[in-house]
Formats: structure tokens, sequence, C-alpha cells
């Protein structure tokens, strides 16, 4: 799917080889995720300057609590939070793309966001039905957990049911992705429709999407998860390339495929099944920032899978940050910021590609 | 030497091969020959592993079956008919692909010396998807070459399996390609490869397979094993097999006395 020049990639020696703008990117992409990182901490509804507090802690002067909670307690967290599900949300969205073979395979697009989310939901739900010993060891980790498993389900039966002897159906796929999808969404209606008031009121808050209640807890209850794939996804990323030319060449590559679509399942439902957790289920990301990456770098995923991670973190703390001070001291729900992005480009691809999906 | 003893293959229910012997010595090439639907891919893929099997499938010796990936893939690369890339990978990226597993990590220009030897210099920058069907095949194969650059490294003999080579290139590249395989068979690998040019293997092949119903008809040199007999048996079409004046290789032609179908089967096959 070469959606740049219909030349090829020249440039007289290096031709065919975009390891050096793929090495150059990355270093951008870090300057980028330091900047919006900054001004994020920066902007927000009170008007609190992170530099006048940052000067103030680092010279040991007074500051007031109120601007001291402000910076440490809301914004900081919110920014590691957003960082996370970001990086989480490229990531397992190159990675199920690489593994589905497939440009448009996303968790949220084919059911794992919401075989996640009903995780999530049951978790919330049921949760106090759990024996005490087990609530107490798992702690703040019951939804990510739940989350994780959830997603770890779907992505399985997904694939499952769309692969036959080696081959990954991608319109079987799609089609199986909607049927979960609305099943999860089901069995989470009736969750929802059982829930008393405590439980709807965390159910509203987690479902808005949005990295708004970000606190030091949740951003533990999610790290794990997330950081385990985030460190396991560069290992995949020979195998990933080799995929791409099928199983059967993998195979003779030396790549032992069934582990290796073992290992990238688990990393899959790891990374969103702690984001959903955490932040609902925040659209467009996975497929957005790993095309915008595909078309600049290249799909090698020795690249790709880093770069998407450094992008995917700065995309959404950046619309994060937008969500907060557009209609500020109010907030839009940070689902409404990706889908304006996301979807326009999401139809885009579509128009660039129709000849050559062959869905 | 690789061998295959008594492989069986079962596909839905149906018996694809029923019971094959097949062998191929390092330093030759082995055809394998037949007409549609014979079972040539069915029993290539079962001795590369991709299709379930029953039987046994030797390499010097030891059975495939105990080997790891990564040990196969130093030892053996395997093309097959077509391949279809999901992402917009340019021509040097997929060759580098052979790089990553083969004993020669090492060496980064190889890609471009493959390139070279499959006739696509220069083509390192153009998208893949963007190629003819027979460039992307000499693409893998040079991606296919790459893996196992050394025919013979330390003297013990690497292997190329290759799923019609040529089928899908035009004469001159089918001429260079064959010319490429025997090469890597003179400096002493082993080739096996299913073909469907009866009259580019008896030019290439020192060894030919001619497979029937799921079934080996025979194997051995090419001058005992394409006879009219076998031939027109196999193909089920009138056939006629000559010589060249200068070199007595084999040549074909279908009959002259035959019907327009066993020309368009010729044609076919």
């Amino acid at each position: 799917m070469a959606v740049t020049n219909h030349h090829g990639v020249s440039g007289g020696l290096r031709a065919g080889d975009r390891t050096l703008r793929a090495k150059r990117s990355r270093l951008v992409l870090v300057l980028l995720v330091l900047c919006v990182s900054v001004l994020s901490l920066d902007a927000g509804a009170s008007g609190v300057s992170a530099w006048e507090v940052l000067r103030a802690l680092v010279q040991g002067s007074e500051i007031s609590a109120t601007d001291r909670v402000i910076l440490l307690d809301i914004r900081l967290p919110r920014l590691a939070l957003g960082l996370l599900v970001g990086a989480s949300l490229a990531v397992s969205g190159a990675v199920m793309q690489g593994l589905f073979r497939n440009p448009l395979a996303d968790p949220g697009l084919v059911g794992v966001g919401a075989g996640a989310g009903l995780g999530a939901i049951a978790a919330i739900v049921l949760g106090a039905a759990l024996p005490t010993g087990i609530a107490v060891a798992l702690g703040n980790y019951t939804v990510p957990i739940a989350a994780f498993l959830g997603g770890w389900i779907t992505t399985l039966v997904l694939y499952r049911i769309s692969t036959r002897r080696g081959r990954t159906s991608v319109a079987v796929m799609l089609l199986a992705g909607i049927a979960l999808g609305a099943l999860a969404g089901a069995v989470s209606g009736v969750l929802v429709y059982r829930a008393d008031d405590a439980q709807l009121r965390d159910l509203t808050f987690w479902g808005l999407g949005s990295l708004a209640g970000a606190t030091w807890a949740k951003v533990l209850a999610a790290a794990p998860l997330i950081v385990i794939a985030l460190v396991s996804a560069p290992f995949l990323a020979r195998s990933l390339n080799a995929l791409a030319l099928g199983e059967a060449s993998a195979a003779h590559l030396g790549i032992p495929v069934q582990r290796m679509k073992a290992v990238a399942i688990l990393t899959v439902a790891g990374a969103t099944g702690a984001a959903v957790a955490v932040s609902g289920g925040i659209g467009f990301i996975g497929i957005v920032v790993p095309h915008i990456l595909r078309v600049a770098i290249g799909p090698d995923h020795r690249y790709l899978l880093l770069n998407a991670a450094l992008l995917g973190a700065a995309l959404l703390v950046g619309a994060d940050m937008i969500s907060r001070t557009v209609i500020a001291p109010a907030e839009l729900p940070i689902g409404i910021i990706t889908a304006t992005m996301g979807g326009p480009f999401f139809l885009w691809i579509l128009l660039r590609n129709r000849g050559v999906l062959d869905l | 030497m690789f061998t295959a003893e008594d492989i069986r293959v079962s596909l839905g229910g149906r018996t694809v091969l029923g019971g094959v012997d097949f062998s191929a010595a390092d330093g030759q090439v082995t055809a394998i020959v037949g007409p549609n639907g014979s079972g040539k891919t069915t029993l290539l893929r079962a001795m590369t592993g991709e299709l379930g099997y029953s039987g046994a499938v030797r390499l010097e010796g030891g059975d495939v079956a105990s080997l790891k990936p990564w040990q196969l893939a130093t030892r053996r690369g395997v093309l097959p008919q077509s391949t279809r890339l999901a992402f917009p990978f340019t021509v040097l990226e997929v060759v580098r692909l052979g790089l990553s597993a083969g004993r020669d990590a090492g060496q980064y220009d190889l890609p471009h010396q493959a390139l070279a030897r499959v006739g696509l210099p220069g083509f390192e920058g153009r998208f893949y998807q963007e190629l003819s069907g027979g460039e992307q095949q000499r693409t893998q194969l040079a991606r296919v070459l790459v893996q196992v650059w050394d025919p013979a490294p330390e003297g013990r003999p690497s292997w190329l399996f290759l799923d019609e080579p040529v089928a899908s290139l035009d004469i001159g590249h089918q001429l260079e390609v064959m010319q490429l395989v025997r090469d890597y068979a003179n400096a002493g690998g082993g080739v096996i490869a299913v073909m469907h040019d009866i009259n580019l293997t008896a030019m290439f092949a020192d060894s030919v397979a001619l497979m029937c119903d799921g079934l080996m008809v025979k194997q051995g040199a090419p001058e005992a094993v394409l006879t009219n007999d076998t031939l027109t048996t196999a193909y089920g079409c009138q056939l006629r097999v000559n010589t060249t004046p200068p070199t007595g290789k084999i040549f074909l032609l279908p009959h002259v006395a035959g019907s327009g179908n066993a020309r368009a089967a010729v044609e076919k096959s």
C-alpha cells in the first residue's frame, strides 16, 4: 500500500534503505514528546504555571498547597497516564496490524477494545462478589487485569475464527470483530443494567473515554501491563517483518511462528486491556499513528514500533491538552478530539487505497 | 542428500499424495514435473513442513522434523509460487528479510549482489507492490538467495526449494534464473524445483521426478523419465520427444497429428 511517491524511495547509494530516516525521526519524536509534555504540564483550567511551580520547587521557596496539588497530583499523573495510554494504543495497533498483516486491524475496530471494556465493566460491577482474599490481593489491579483478560480472550477468539490453515481472512476478521464487539457490548449492557448507583457513577466516569480523573493509583495500576507490552514489542519486530511475507515464509526464515503469535496476542491484549481499564477506550490512535509512520519511515517494525509508541504518546497528550483548554474551564471528552482527527484520516486512507486493500 | 519416503498427505478427507518417494542429491538440480493437480506443489509443501504429512523427510540423513526453525533456515531457503506483501516495503527491505535468518547477517552488501544476480540491479528503491508479477518473483528469489547465499559453506550443502521459479517470467529471465540455479548446484548446493516447462527442465535438470494423480510415476535422469510413453500417459495427450542436434538435449513438441485439444493441453501445462 504505497501512498507516497510512485517511483519508490530513491537516494543514490542508499536507495530503498529507510534506516537513517527512521533513526532521525525517532530523535524528532523524542523531542516532540518532551515539548508536548512540558506544554501539557503548563496548560490547564487553573492558570497555574508549571514553570513557576518548578522554579519554586528547585529553589526551595514557598509554593501554595493548591499549586503543588494541581501540578503534582493532578497534571503530572494525567501526563503520565496520557503518555502510557497513547504509547500503548499506538503499539498495540501496530503489533495487531503486523499480526493480521493488514493496516486496518486495530484493537478498537475489531472488538478487542469492547472485550477489554466488558472485562473492566464486569470487574467494576461484579468485583464485590470476588472472594475477599483475591480482591485484596488484586487491589487496584482488578480492573486492568479483568480488562486484559477480556481483551485477550477476544483477540484469541478473533484470531481462531479468522485464520484457517495459517491464512488470516481480513473480511472474516472485520466481520467477526463487529460480531464480537456487539456481543461484548450486549453483555456489558446487561451488567450496567444490574449495577447499583455507586457502580454506575464509576462506570460513567470510566466510559467517558477520557484521562480526566487520572491519579497516581491509576497510573500505577496501568503501568505494569503497558510497560511489559512496550518492552516486549521490540522483540517481536523481526518476526513481524518476516510475517509480512506470510506465515509459511516467516517459518522458512527461522521464525517460531506459533510462539511468536501467542506473544503478540498477549502483548496486544495486555496493552489494550490496561489502556481501556484506565481511559475507557480512545479510538483511532492505534490506526492513525502506525499508518502515518509507515508512510514516513516504512513498515520495518524494528523502527515502527518504538516510533509508534513515541508518536502515540505525543498525540494523546496533545489531544488531552486540547480537550482541557479548548472550552476551559469545562472539558471536552478526549474521544471527541481523537475521533475528529482520526475519522477523516481513516476515510482518507480508505479512499487512497480502495484499489489495493482487496477486502 | 535430501530424501522423502512414503509421503502421504490428505486435505479435507481427500488423499492428495498417496505414498510418494523422492530424493535429491546436492550438486544437482532436481525438477518435479507433472500435470496440474498432480501433487507437485503439495509434495514440495509437505517436504518444507508447510503441510502435515505422514512419512519421513530427511536432510543429510537427519529427520527434518527434529530441527528447529532457525536451524533449518540456515540450511534451506524456500521460494513460494507467489508472495503478496501486506505493507509498502521497498525491494531492498524485502531482500534484506533474508539476511536476518541466514548465516551471513553481517554482509550488508549481499542484497545488492543478489538483486543483480536475478536481473534486478537498481531496483532497491522501488516499492515491491508496484512491481510486475515476474519482478516480484525475482525479488523473492533474491531474498531466498540471500538467506542461503553460500551453496556449500564448510562443505555442507545449502538447499533451494523453488515452487515454479520461472512460471511468471519471460524467456530471457527464465534462462537467466535457470542458469543461476544451475550455477548454485554446480557450486555444491542442492536445488529442488517444481517446474511446468518440460523443455527448460530437460535443459537444466540433472534429475526429473514425474508425478501424476498424487503418485510418483518415475524419477531419474531426464532422458529416462521424459519419454513419449511416460509423458503421454501422465499428461493425457499426444506428445513427441525429440533431441536437439548439438547437445542431444531433449525438447518436446505436441504430436503433429494431435487435435487442437492436445495442443491446448500442452500450452496449459
